[in-house]
């Protein structure tokens, strides 16, 4: 039996540099700081977001956690262990335990299989059937639980809609049954009426098994607002904030958090009509060269001086709501 | 009041492989002297070859096979796509900035050297004084350093300073009427805010007219005066920007409505879908193009061709539909079952 509150999985400190090289030799002169520092911790069961502008490193955050890159620094413990530095070969099992979701349905997934080899080739990597009956019917389940025809089986991903082959891509990530799903941008290439249709599945996936936890990256604050029990706003490589949708809505503490809300239009003019913007000031700076101390500071209309020296840390302000900011009280 | 856009019965089509696409078939509008118009619809509903037959800037295999275009009192499909009245007209009273900024700037050019080009085409202004006038309009656009940033190439500049780039660029003629084409969709939201707070406020400046081609919900409820709602190549609702919102009557338009998460939603929430996809272009049936999608659809939806906008009584609001009042409100009040 497992817990009510037993985590999943637990990230601390991580960071991931990407080498800038010059030359022949490969010479290092930079490094993309593309995630600097991000602790989070998810619940058996439970779903973070994790939004932010693009570049802010949510990629790069959950290629990290499937180690599909090697951090550079910092720990990712799942059920306890930490694997973030597991060789390869120790690597293989553990992957069954996650799978991703892709923002784009046309690239992810290999256009010379059929959509029945797309959806059951996992089962099969981590031999998990054992037979070709009990394949097929395998297969076919999941192609239920997508809502997809199972008579589609035989078809090629070009025949299938922008939607359809976003099912596709979340029955191949059901099929080892894990515990963690990593969505990485699953809507932000479909058509709205479209978007529901998937957001409303992937829920319903949720609901129907028991402990299934997912990691939903969004740019889109109100889906990702939507989708979660807890919400992560990531700025420049780091985490500003973290607390429920509730709370972000009703009571953002972090500078970029309001801005980034205020930024958001309502598809209701009447609240349109009086509703105050914070205009940020500028872009996003590069992550090869980010700003000292708070990386807001150049951005921030409350910085003050101390901002520039101190990296601020997450800190739990009452009821779990995390804040990355000096001049949160 | 006269508008000064009028657009009657266009229809444009692509010649492709796979059959004729009526891209845009039988679209009625206007646009009012300072007025701020959003169109909406999903992709490939037909908003852009609507905004770029307006420019005539339809190309091969795409062609306007009917209706008319008036503008200032002449009708422009009376003129070559870039005969010279056409040239008078595209970049100078009519402009527009589109989503993809680089596909408009050419690459090998100062921003400088194009900017200045449009004065001294469009307004024979001296090189001396059109530069100055660039200089002042990347400023109000919001460019820092301006008096140098003018001798940059296009790639020096961020992808939220490039659009603001394009806003300077559709101004510099005081244009009749800007046509924003999904300007910021690949911009950030915070880049998104800057950039609609700011061709708001200058539109209201130089008394422009702006039509804000979206599919973004928010963004048109914040923005617009009036609201055209499209719908597989044609105009499916019309009406001023509150009443839409309030009142959504055609089928699909409450579908989009109820299918977009909101940040105000109450916890829980389930979203609506609209279940099925749009149609195909290319085989279009005489009927309400809807239908297959709509759970309200009634015996008349079945065998009588759409029908056209037609006023609902007593208020200022277009839509395409046979349903009647009550089974609109329906429509709205229905919501989602598990
Ligand atoms: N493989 C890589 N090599 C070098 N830089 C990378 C790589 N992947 C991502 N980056 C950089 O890291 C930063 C974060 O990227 P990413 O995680 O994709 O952000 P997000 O998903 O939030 O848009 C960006 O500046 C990006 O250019
Ligand atoms: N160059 C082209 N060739 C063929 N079909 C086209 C072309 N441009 C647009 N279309 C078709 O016209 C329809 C409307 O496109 P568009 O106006 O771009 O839609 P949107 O509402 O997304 O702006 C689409 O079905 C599209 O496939
Ligand atoms: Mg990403
Ligand atoms: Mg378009």
């Amino acid at each position: 039996m497992s817990m009510p509150d037993e985590l999943i999985l637990e990230v601390k400190d991580l960071k991931m540099y990407f080498p800038i090289t010059r030359g022949l030799l490969k010479k290092k002169v930079a490094y993309v700081k593309a995630v600097d520092g991000v602790t989070f911790k998810i619940k058996r069961g439970e779903t973070l977001g994790l939004v932010g502008e693009s570049g802010c490193g949510k990629t790069t955050v959950g290629r990290c956690i499937v180690r599909l890159y090697k951090p550079t620094s910092g720990q990712i413990l799942f059920n306890g262990k930490d694997i973030s530095s597991l060789p390869e070969n120790k690597m293989r099992s553990y992957r069954k335990n996650f799978a991703l979701i892709f923002q784009d349905p046309y690239s992810s997934l290999d256009p010379r299989q059929s959509a029945g080899n797309i959806v059951g080739e996992p089962l099969k990597i981590h031999n998990l059937v054992k037979s070709k009956k009990d394949y097929q019917e395998r297969v076919e389940k999941l192609f239920q639980s997508v809502g997809l025809d199972p008579s589609l089986m035989s078809r090629y991903p070009h025949e299938f809609s922008g939607g359809q082959r976003q099912r596709m891509g979340i029955a191949r990530a059901l099929s080892c049954e894990p515990s963690l799903i990593i969505c990485d941008e699953p809507v932000s290439a479909l058509d709205v009426s479209i978007q529901a249709q998937i957001i409303n599945l992937l829920q319903d996936l949720k609901e129907g098994s028991l402990g299934l936890s997912y990691l939903f990256i969004s740019h889109d604050l109100s889906v990702v607002k939507h989708f979660s029990d807890r919400v992560a706003v990531m700025y420049l490589g780091r985490i500003v904030e973290i607390t429920t949708p509730k709370k972000l809505y009703n009571n953002p503490l972090h500078p970029y958090t309001k801005a980034l809300l205020s930024a958001i239009p309502v598809p209701d003019p009447d609240i349109e009509e009086t509703r105050k913007r914070i205009i940020m000031k500028g872009d996003v700076p590069s992550p090869v060269n980010p700003p000292s101390g708070c990386a807001l500071h150049t951005r921030c209309p409350i910085a003050i001086p101390e901002c520039k020296e101190l990296v601020p840390l997450l800190r739990d302000v009452g009821g779990g709501h995390e804040v990355a900011c000096i001049r949160v009280k | 009041m006269v508008p000064i856009l009028e657009v009657k019965n266009l229809r444009t089509q692509y010649k492709t492989e796979s059959g004729l696409v009526k891209a845009v078939d039988g679209v009625s509008y206007y646009i009012n002297e300072q007025e701020i118009v959003g169109v909406v619809g999903e992709s490939g509903c037909g908003k852009s070859v609507t905004q770029l037959s307006v420019m005539r800037l339809i190309n091969s295999p795409g062609e306007i096979v009917g209706g008319e275009i008036l503008f200032e009192g002449q009708n422009l499909l009376q003129f070559k796509a870039n005969g010279p009245e056409m040239r008078r007209i595209r970049g100078a009273k009519i402009s527009m900035v589109f989503q993809e900024p680089m596909t408009s700037l050419n690459p090998v050019l100062t921003i400088g050297q194009q900017l200045i080009e449009i004065l001294e085409v469009h307004l024979g202004m001296s090189r001396k004084n059109a530069r100055q006038r660039v200089i002042e309009m990347l400023d109000l656009v919001g460019i820092p350093g301006a008096s140098s940033r003018i001798d940059d190439y296009p790639h020096n500049f961020s992808g939220g300073m490039r659009q603001r780039v394009m806003i300077a660029m559709a101004l510099l003629c005081n244009p009749k009427l800007i046509i924003a084409d999904e300007p910021t969709t690949a911009l950030d939201v915070t880049t998104q805010a800057q950039l609609f707070e700011l061709m708001k406020s200058m539109v209201e400046r130089f008394k422009s007219s702006l039509v804000i081609v979206t599919h973004n919900l928010g963004i048109v409820a914040r923005y617009a005066h009036r609201i055209y709602i499209m719908y597989a190549g044609r105009i499916v609702e019309e009406g001023s920007c509150k009443e839409i919102f309030r009142n959504p009557r055609h089928p699909y338009t409450i579908g989009l409505l109820k299918s977009v998460p909101r940040l105000d939603d109450q916890e829980g929430k389930r979203l609506v879908p609209i279940e099925g996809m749009p149609p195909d272009l290319i085989q279009m049936p005489s009927t309400c193009a809807f239908l297959p999608r709509c759970s309200y659809s009634i015996e008349q939806c079945r065998v009588e061709p759409w029908p056209e906008l037609r006023k609902v009584e007593g208020t200022k609001h277009y839509v395409r539909c046979y349903l009647k009042t009550e089974a609109w409100e329906q429509c709205r009040s229905h919501s989602a079952t598990t």
